[in-house]
């Protein structure tokens, strides 16, 4: 599929070996300013950030959300929303001119043609209403001056370079007619178009699912290398950058804090914040730790960023020094950092402070050993009618089968995780067992009760008992409403509370479990930052007392530091109340980091389920394999060891599911008896599931 | 996209069906008919007779079902009936005066939008500057100057400024363009003010919206001309919920013109909508209800085929 051989045929385009920083520099960004004019004051989104990319060098800039990593990007390509931001010093040199120098004209001739840029979001950004034959033409004929025909052929070329089959038809084709995946295909597509000596790619594959993020990074990668183009890689995901950077620039608060090869910044951290990083993400290449180590705290605000260091709030290695900024310094060739004990880091004298304490089992937790599971469900079905109309009022009634036929149990006190790709029906089985949705068939005992068939009112008892926290912080919480009353609304309704003034204690006991502050429930969730907003989400949640909290995503929207702060909370709350999670996410690392038995679901069905640690030492079924082979883990040594075996193909529409073993599509093992029979779950040790006839 | 066409056009049906009957029965149900305001709108005293006969040769006292199923044949076969008070056919009585409001929601509607469309997307690119605070202000102005006070304005500046006014009798513009368009340019003037104000407005809030979106930024990526992002790129998308008001504006035009109509002493459909119900003419009101349900419903179908047009997630039944 990639290796086609589509570059060789290009004109004037020799292939050519690139090693790591083999190049001239064609890129370099000097003390580059940037500034956001807000009604709320000026913002210095980027503060004295310079780095230099060398031609056909992958360079990673990794930070967390509003570091500015993506706004100094943006500023290379003079794409600053216009007129907030503007660059207020700095040179950004690209191909020996400096480009801050230059007319927007020639900016724009530069833009397109000798750097491109894909972004974050494959649904979003291609033009609805045009076609992508006339997008991916357009640099080309702008820029390249070819005609129509030229242009056509073209593009028709680079449609088969990033794998996109039958390109001629596709071309007439619309963004609305192609998968997340497929464009970002096409964004890759009219990013090659005028032979780019520079890519800039803004979290290309965040939006995509993990199968589907390791075909697209392997393709820009191999097409980045084949043509000899340099690659900005602007990511969140530590995994991604230690499989494909050459070099990384690590951001926190608007500066670079530390530079270095990728192998230097991953085994040979020198900055506290890089060093936390790393410590914070669950990897799925170590043994599980009993605790997720975080790094406490948030980032300073960039309206009024503190004076010195911008990490000493939260560092654990602060000094009166930390008051006086430090500057980015080279502690050996190639690799820098901006703290004034990285020396002492790199002596080994200064060591990383001991993980926090375990939770401490409550009384509830301890009586939890109770043998008969809290939940069971058993052939849940959940089918969608869907219609689609295929002539003067006659539809095409389809089905799609979003949860078909699921069976798992959950004991008192444990968490189940529950992953798979988008679409795969997670969240559909959590809204089940929620009973926001109606099951089309199967059971669902809680307590031994069946609520499956339960009318409104006969839930009402069960509602208080089965509470969920979502995905999204920032749009599950009502905006016109303040912090104390979406916690106090569950109490009012419920009658929990006697009085005005009782539930005015209790929002303020669980704003205290939850790890924020009393005085905060007179806030609006605005006021809040996504974590927080995540907590207050877990406090109403909690409001009700349940024994059984389902959590949709809870961690997929923060950042990897906050994500560990909200998954040690989640722990304390289930060993101190004695909660049982059904723990719904795509990050496996989470998941195995939090649950105690794992279920892997793809296009509806459960294809494997066992405890933790047996299924991710010895994964059975080909997609959980699959699963975990395409997530990257943040080691460059064992990614860059690793061959590409990523799982060829999408996921198949559940509109027309495949025959037989849904997954047999994408499957190396499949033959023509997964084509017909559908596997069911064989248990092949105790506690452990196994859809697949090949096992 | 035939096909869809197609579906729409006969999704008419069953609206026009509902209007006919809930028209049809809310006149019945409203006390009051025209045999009282015609025998007694002098302050007459007709006898009990005369009324009853009176009712009997306008068919109203046949039962209701019966008047209904009556009306219905009719509308099939496109015969609305005579009016009550001039006896003559409604069709005529509504035909003569169609062309006029027609006329002058067209040329309010071309003078809208051949406004509206480049000084709403001119007060977008340029946002926040002195031309934006201008157009905004020309824009909150339309919308806030009833049209029938502007076009006395009119009338008075036409009066002063060269001594003229504007001729009183219709003459259709086939007859005599320069005659007709003397007459109904100012009053399509008048109400195309405001027209062009509330289609600036939205055209100014679409593209300053679709200009946030990625794809536009992507275009900017790609080098594409900045003039080419907003006429190939932000304008298709920015023209969707412009056309959705064009055409609600444009229906309204056709019956709701009362006072404009007024002022200008034009002979329209909404001046004949008024006389008709101050004389309970059931005939004449529920043929000129239907006219203008069907003109509404016709212009969704415009608007909606448009749509589908411009946006091809419409046209292949997409997400």
């Amino acid at each position: 599929m990639r290796d086609n051989g589509a570059a060789s045929d290009m004109t004037g385009m020799a292939p050519q070996a690139a090693g790591s920083g083999a190049g001239d520099v064609l890129l370099s960004v000097e003390d580059l300013h940037v500034q956001f004019h807000t009604s709320r004051g000026i913002v210095r989104a980027v503060e004295g950030v310079s780095y230099q990319v060398r031609a056909g060098e992958v360079l990673a800039i990794v930070g967390e959300s509003g570091c500015g990593k993506s706004v100094s990007s943006l500023a290379v390509m003079g794409l600053l929303a216009k007129p907030a931001g503007r660059v207020t010093q700095g040179r950004i040199l690209f191909d020996g001119r400096d480009l801050l120098t230059l007319s927007d004209e020639q900016m724009r001739e530069i833009r397109g043609r000798d750097i491109a840029m894909i972004f974050q979001e494959p649904m979003t950004s291609l033009n609805p209403v045009l076609p992508i034959g006339l997008q991916i033409t357009e640099p080309l004929t702008i820029h390249l001056k070819m005609d129509e025909a030229a242009a056509r052929a073209r593009a028709i070329e680079l449609l088969k370079m990033v794998g996109i089959t039958d390109p001629e038809r596709r071309l007439e084709q619309y963004p609305h007619q192609f998968s997340g995946g497929m464009r970002q295909r096409v964004m890759i597509a009219i990013g090659l178009a005028c032979n780019p000596k520079l890519i800039i790619a803004d979290e290309p594959t965040t939006a995509l699912d993990v199968t589907i993020q390791a075909q697209i990074l392997e393709l820009m990668k191999d097409l980045s290398r084949r043509l000899n183009i340099a690659l900005v890689l602007i990511t969140h995901n530590l995994g991604v950058v230690a499989r494909y950077a050459d070099r990384v620039n690590v951001m926190y608060a608007a500066r670079i804090v530390e530079q270095g090869s990728a192998d230097d910044v991953f085994h040979r951290p020198r900055h506290p914040y890089a060093m936390g990083l790393l410590r914070s993400v669950p990897r799925l290449d170590r043994p599980r730790g009993e605790r997720l180590e975080t790094i406490e705290g948030l980032p300073p605000n960039l309206l009024a960023p503190p004076e010195g260091c911008r990490f000493a709030a939260r560092c654990p290695f602060r000094l009166d020094a930390c008051e006086a900024d430090p500057a980015l310094a080279e502690i050996e060739p190639g690799h820098s950092a901006a703290c004034h004990r990285a020396a002492e880091i790199a002596a080994g004298t200064l060591t990383a402070p001991p993980p926090p304490p375990l939770p401490v089992r409550g009384e509830a937790a301890a009586s939890a050993a109770d043998a008969r599971p809290i939940l069971e469900v058993a052939g849940l079905k959940k089918y969608f009618e869907v219609s689609r109309s295929t002539g003067l009022f006659s539809r095409v009634q389809g089905e799609v089968r979003a949860v078909n036929d699921i069976s798992f149990t959950v004991q008192r006190g444990e968490t189940l995780g529950l992953v798979g790709e988008s679409g795969c029906g997670k969240t559909t089985v959590g809204r089940l067992i929620l009973r926001l949705e109606d099951p089309t068939g199967g059971a669902i005992r809680f307590e031994g009760e069946d609520i499956a068939g339960k009318s409104a009112a006969e839930l009402r008892a069960f509602r208080r008992k089965i509470q969920v926290i979502f995905q999204d912080p920032y749009s599950s919480l009502n905006p016109r409403m303040t912090v104390g009353q979406i916690i106090a609304e569950p109490l009012s309704v419920y009658r929990l509370v006697p009085s005005a003034r009782a539930a005015k204690e209790r929002v303020a006991e669980l704003l205290t479990q939850v790890g924020l502050f009393p005085y905060m429930a007179e806030r609006y969730p605005h006021e809040m930052s996504g974590g927080q907003r995540q907590r207050i989400g877990i406090a109403r949640a909690l409001a009700m007392e349940p024994e059984f909290i389902v959590c949709d995503e809870p961690v997929s929207a923060l950042d990897v530091s906050i994500q560990g702060q909200i998954i040690n909370l989640l722990e304390d709350l289930q060993a101190r109340l004695g909660l049982t999670y059904l723990f719904i996410a795509h990050d496996l690392a989470v998941v195995r980091h939090i649950s105690t038995r794992v279920a892997v679901m793809y296009l509806g069905r459960i294809m494997e389920l066992a405890d933790r640690d047996t299924i991710y030492a010895d994964p059975r079924h080909p997609y959980t394999r699959a699963l975990l082979d395409a997530a990257p883990v943040p080691d460059p040594t064992i990614e860059k060891a690793r061959a590409p075996r990523t799982l060829q193909g999408e996921l198949p529409s559940p509109l027309n599911p495949p025959t037989g073993c849904v997954f047999h599509t994408r499957c190396p093992l499949a033959d023509d008896g997964c084509r017909r029979t559908v596997p069911e779950p064989r248990e092949i040790a105790p506690g452990r599931l196994v859809a697949c006839l090949k096992v | 996209m035939l096909r869809y066409a197609t579906k729409r056009v006969l999704l008419m049906i069953p609206t026009l069906l509902g209007v006919a009957v809930l028209i049809f029965f809310m006149l019945r149900v409203v006390p009051g008919d025209i045999v009282e305001v015609k025998l007694r709108g002098d302050g007459g005293n007709p006898t009990q007779e005369t009324i009853e006969a009176e009712r009997k040769r306008l068919g109203l006292d046949k039962p209701i079902v019966v008047q209904f199923a009556d009306w219905m044949v009719g509308l099939v076969t496109l015969d609305l009936g005579k009016s009550m008070w001039t006896e003559q056919p409604v069709v005529e009585e509504i035909g003569g005066r169609l062309g006029l409001s027609f006329q002058v929601a067209i040329m309010a509607t071309l003078i809208a939008v051949l406004i509206a469309i480049p000084l709403g997307t001119a007060s977008a690119l340029f946002k926040d500057t002195l031309v934006d605070y201008f157009i905004r202000i020309v824009t909150i102005g339309g919308m806030a100057v009833p049209s029938f006070w502007f076009g006395m304005l009119i009338i008075i500046a036409l009066l002063y400024l060269f001594n003229w006014l504007p001729p009183i009798t219709y003459t259709p513009i086939w007859v005599d363009p320069i005659a007709n368009l003397s007459q109904l340019i100012w009053p399509a003037l008048a109400v195309g003010y405001r027209y062009a104000a509330v289609v600036a407005r939205m055209v100014r809030s679409s593209i300053i919206e679709v200009m946030k979106e990625d794809y536009i930024r992507t275009a900017r990526a790609k080098g594409v001309y900045e003039k080419l992002v907003v006429a190939r790129h932000a304008m298709r998308n920015a023209m969707l919920p412009a056309i959705t008001v064009i055409g609600l504006e444009f229906a309204f035009l056709i019956g709701g013109l009362v006072v404009t109509e007024q002022v200008f002493n034009l002979n329209g459909i909404g001046r004949l909508f008024v006389q008709a119900v101050g004389k309970s003419d059931f005939t004449l009101i529920q043929g000129l209800v239907m006219l203008i349900a069907t003109v509404f419903v016709v212009t969704n179908l415009v608007v909606d085929l448009l749509y589908a047009a411009l946006d091809p997630r419409i046209r292949y039944g997409g997400r």
